[in-house]
């Protein structure tokens, strides 16, 4: 379907080819629903409010709410501070949020709009709270926007009550799924530690079904909970790129020292959460979980024969492949092709880089791969045109490649479109390696099973 | 829902129910800031109804996101080309919204053109690129001449309107691609062009097909499955069918104008609508012979198709429907269809219905039928609740809104699978009615949806 991508490889210079990345306020909009009672605000056009809640509403398949400044000509010629003062009036008394979260987007950024001083001269009604964050789409992309809302949310929300800190965590966990906020949640809650969660989608975009439509479900960070996470003892940012700047916002704020871990994808991203977890509140790795860990390499050594040497590609957020090439190199899997739409540092540039810590994993195991920050789909395939994988990782998007070249392809991150399920279940955890393990051997032995000659047909494998 | 009952009061204006008062209801306006609205904007307007041009490179000029929402964002068909199905922007960066995005966009068309070969490109402009003022009918048209293709530039910033101005937008770019014929030539092709069908899962190619069983030829349609070449030839045509009208009437009244092609309003939804239609094609194409062979093929079809309906009405007794749905047109034949498989309609609402449209509607439902313009999801969920409806039609946001409220729900978006058009459509639509509110699903909810 998409094989009119050629395999000769050309420098280009202007065009996108089929993106794999998204702009800045579908971010933003995902990290404000992980506030309770919470509505997001789009300041700009119906047009791109309308693509992120349909994008949202695909991937998670529930209602994704957040209104709009609903922009015509006339503001985006004169300002659309007048928009943004009657939407947020509106807003509180048709919708009633404890919080109304604003973004901005490319055209609001354009024109100008100061909304932190929109926001001053606004009405808003007593006990209710407005926070804000900048989301430009012509810089970074969805994982920028989250990173924007969030720490949007420390800088509006957050305080520090006394300089003694409580025995607690924050948790980030970036941008991942509700499945897997759940899981994070599930394993720090084993370990005895008190912890505060933000954002947290768990509930909002999982939310059971109960004949009724809540305009705020149960989940989400409070703003109690937001705002005593300028208490804790340590903030733990899962994924420097969706996490880290709220966590140092944190650390400028309230003190709350940070470490920035890795999106706990994988036996060893997992250890390192619960080692971080043990030195801080000096709690020992409870029974269950040292369980669960050994069924994990129980299963590691049970399959490794089907990974080792298996080629793939990996494509999609950054925090999430780079857990993911981590965890199948310590499956024995060699990934040729490593590659995310978001731009993430130069090369050896001090904020340290997204190429950077994919070739430090890849250096440490011995293999050398194409890595790019900043890509798109376009280059992946024309990669892989010139150098073929046993598999592809990565979103929905991937789909059209591994169609081109006949390549299973396993859906993991964001967005899948086209099945369902996967937001509930984690990635994240030993009981997610557990999973992907599954996913992964699964379509890799369906493919052995598709191409296997009558007299080698095995029943088992 | 207590926190959201309280209707804004500048939106009743928007909602009217049949009988209560006169049909007074208002539409076609702004939404208002601070709704949830489930509107979509120009650009996205404009997409949808050129996506279908299949061997054209569809070039965003503006930030990633507009992009990459609209990648592939219909499940029109192709018989040939696959290029539309890719996803092609300039990816505007801080650097060229403050120096501006000409550069970038003419080194983008030149760098696309030179890996895919195309004889088409379509360059759809975004907010942005409205408010940092880049001209793009210049870039284009120099990005043509020295690449030897046509480029087309899409005025389409999405500030401007809401979707049917990026319909407007689209005619426009299509009119720039007709090529001028001599009217006489055209007036005796005998041949039609199909306005707005976009091939969804190969609608169109059910009605080329009965139209050549009537021997009659479609020229080009507008715009599925037609590439640039049938498209420039549009003006050879001696008679223009249009069924979205939302999105082609405006170019059906200019092809009137410019090149003496008169057009007529036809509907392929339900078999009633099928069968009237075909009729009125086949009398504006002469009658005699093609009207015989029009009779023959309604009679076998209708035979063929109406014990499947029937036995699916019997399942559907005492079920109400509801419907929102972005155009007019598609509202008004989901009330004839609903009302041939035994359904009642009894909420029914549109994203940018016109005048006309919300009048037809009024004249066709029932008393007591909510009417509602550019809704928001608490008036659905209000309204849905209070006429009892078992069952949602609606798009992509709509659709987790009535599962949460335990309704059934079906997809008439740009992305569904199942052709609707026809005579199988009319089958495909009434399976589907059954297979969402007859789901044993419905058990386990606390809503009162479906069976
Ligand atoms: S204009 Fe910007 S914010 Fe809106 S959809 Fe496009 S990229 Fe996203
Ligand atoms: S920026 Fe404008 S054109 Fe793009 S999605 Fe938003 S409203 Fe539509």
């Amino acid at each position: 379907m998409l094989d009119c991508t050629p395999k000769e490889m050309k420098q280009r210079h202007g065009a996108v080819i089929n993106p794999a990345k998204t702009c800045q306020p579908i971010g933003a909009m995902y990290a404000a629903l992980g506030i309770h009672s919470c509505l997001p605000h789009s300041h700009g056009s119906q047009g791109c409010c309308s693509f992120h809640r349909m994008h949202l509403s695909r991937h998670f398949r529930e209602p994704a709410m957040a209104s709009t400044s609903s922009f015509t000509e006339g503001a985006s010629v004169f300002g659309g501070g007048a928009n943004l003062k009657t939407a947020i009036k509106n807003v509180f008394s048709i919708y009633n949020p404890a919080v109304m979260a604003i973004h901005t987007t490319c055209l609001t950024e354009t024109i100008g709009d100061d909304i932190p001083s929109i926001i001053k001269s606004a009405e808003v009604p007593e006990g209710k709270l407005v926070i804000h964050a900048n989301t430009p789409s012509y810089q970074g992309s969805h994982i920028t926007g989250f990173s924007n809302m969030t720490k949007g949310m420390v800088a509006y929300i957050a305080e520090t009550a006394s300089p003694v800190k409580k025995e607690q965590a924050n948790i980030i966990p970036g941008f991942v799924n509700p499945g897997d906020m759940r899981e994070i949640k599930r394993i720090v809650k084993a370990m005895g530690i008190k912890f505060i969660m933000f954002p947290d989608t768990s509930g909002v975009m999982d939310a059971p079904m109960t004949g009724k439509f809540t305009m705020y479900p149960q989940g989400g960070a409070t703003v109690a909970q937001i705002k005593d996470s300028g208490n804790s003892k340590i903030t733990l940012a899962l994924g420097r790129f969706a996490s880290s700047d709220a966590a140092d916002a944190l650390t400028k704020k309230c003190q709350v020292p940070a470490a920035v871990l890795k999106t706990p994808i994988g036996i060893k991203a997992t250890d390192a959460l619960l080692l971080s977890l043990r030195r801080t509140f000096a709690q020992e790795v409870p029974a269950e979980l040292e369980e669960e860990r050994g069924q994990l390499v129980d299963i590691m050594t049970d399959t490794h024969f089907h990974f080792h040497g298996k080629t793939v590609a990996i494509f999609g957020d950054p925090d999430v492949v780079t857990g993911l090439t981590e965890f199948v190199l310590s499956l024995g899997m060699v990934p040729l092709h490593i590659l995310t739409g978001t731009p993430g540092g130069a090369m050896g540039s001090a904020v340290g880089s997204f190429e950077d810590d994919i070739n430090e994993l890849l250096t440490q195991a011995g293999i050398s791969a194409n890595v790019k920050a900043g890509g798109d789909l376009f280059t992946l395939h024309q990669w892989i045109k010139n150098q073929p994988v046993d598999l592809i990782i990565g979103n929905t998007y991937g789909k059209y490649i591994a169609r081109a070249e006949d390549i299973p392809l396993v859906r993991v991150g964001f967005p899948v479109l086209d099945r369902s399920v996967h937001s509930y279940l984690p990635v994240v955890g030993y009981r997610g390696a557990m999973r992907l393990i599954e996913s992964i051997s699964g379509a890799l032995l369906e493919r052995a099973d598709r191409d296997a000659a009558d007299e080698d047909f095995e029943l088992v494998m | 829902m207590s926190e959201t009952t309280v209707a804004i009061s500048e939106r009743e204006q928007f909602i009217a129910t049949k009988g209560r008062r006169k049909n007074s209801l208002k539409c076609d306006a702004d939404s208002i800031a601070g709704c949830v609205s489930q509107r979509a904007c120009v650009y996205c307007g404009a997409r949808v109804v050129l996506n279908p041009v299949t061997d054209a490179i569809h070039l965003v000029h503006g930030p990633v996101g507009c992009a990459s929402y609209t990648w592939d964002i219909r499940g029109s068909l192709s018989s040939g080309s696959e290029l539309y199905r890719n996803s092609f922007c300039t990816d505007l960066r801080e650097q060229d919204i403050i120096f501006g995005g000409e550069k970038k966009l003419a080194k983008t068309i030149d760098e696309l053109v030179a890996k895919h070969p195309a004889k088409l490109m379509f360059v759809y402009s975004t907010c942005i690129v409205g408010v940092i003022g880049d001209d793009l009918a210049a870039v284009c048209k120099a990005a043509a001449l020295r690449n030897n293709l046509e480029v087309i530039p899409v005025e389409s910033s999405g500030f401007i309107g809401n979707k049917s101005a990026g319909y407007r937008a689209a005619c426009e770019a299509l009119l720039k691609l007709i090529a001028p014929v001599d009217r006489a030539q055209a007036a005796a092709s005998r041949t039609i062009n199909y306005l707005g069908d976009f091939n969804l899962a190969g609608e169109a190619w059910i009605i080329r097909d009965y139209l050549a069983q009537m021997g009659v030829q479609i020229n080009t349609v507008f715009t599925g499955d037609s590439t640039s070449a049938t498209l420039k030839g549009a003006a050879n045509a001696s008679l223009n069918i249009v069924q979205c009208a939302g999105s082609m009437n405006y170019l059906a009244a200019q092809l009137q104008e410019l090149y003496g092609i008169p057009y007529m309003q036809v509907s392929f939804l339900g078999i009633e609508d099928t069968a009237k239609s075909l009729r009125s094609i086949a009398a504006a194409m002469g009658g005699g012979a093609i009207r015989a062979k029009a009779e023959v093929l309604i009679r076998r079809e209708t035979d063929r198709v109406l014990p499947y309906i029937n036995k699916f009405r019997e399942k559907f007794i005492g079920k109400k429907a509801a419907v929102y749905v972005g155009g007019g047109f598609k509202a008004i034949s989901l009330i004839k269809q609903f009302r041939e498989i035994g359904i009642e309609v009894v909420m029914i609402g549109t994203q940018t219905g016109r005048r006309e449209e919300y009048d037809t509607i009024h004249e066709l439902v029932a008393e007591g039928t909510v009417i509602l313009d550019d809704a928001n999801p608490a008036e659905l969920e209000r309204f849905m609740t209070s006429q009892g409806a078992h069952l949602l039609v609606g798009g992509v946001k709509e659709r987790p809104l009535a599962y949460k409220l335990g309704l059934a729900f079906i997809d008439h978006n740009h992305d569904r699978k199942h052709p609707l058009s026809g005579y199988d459509g009319a089958v495909n639509f009434a399976q589907e009615v059954y297979s969402t509110l007859c789901s044993p699903v419905w058990k386990y909810t606390a809503g009162k949806g479906g069976g």
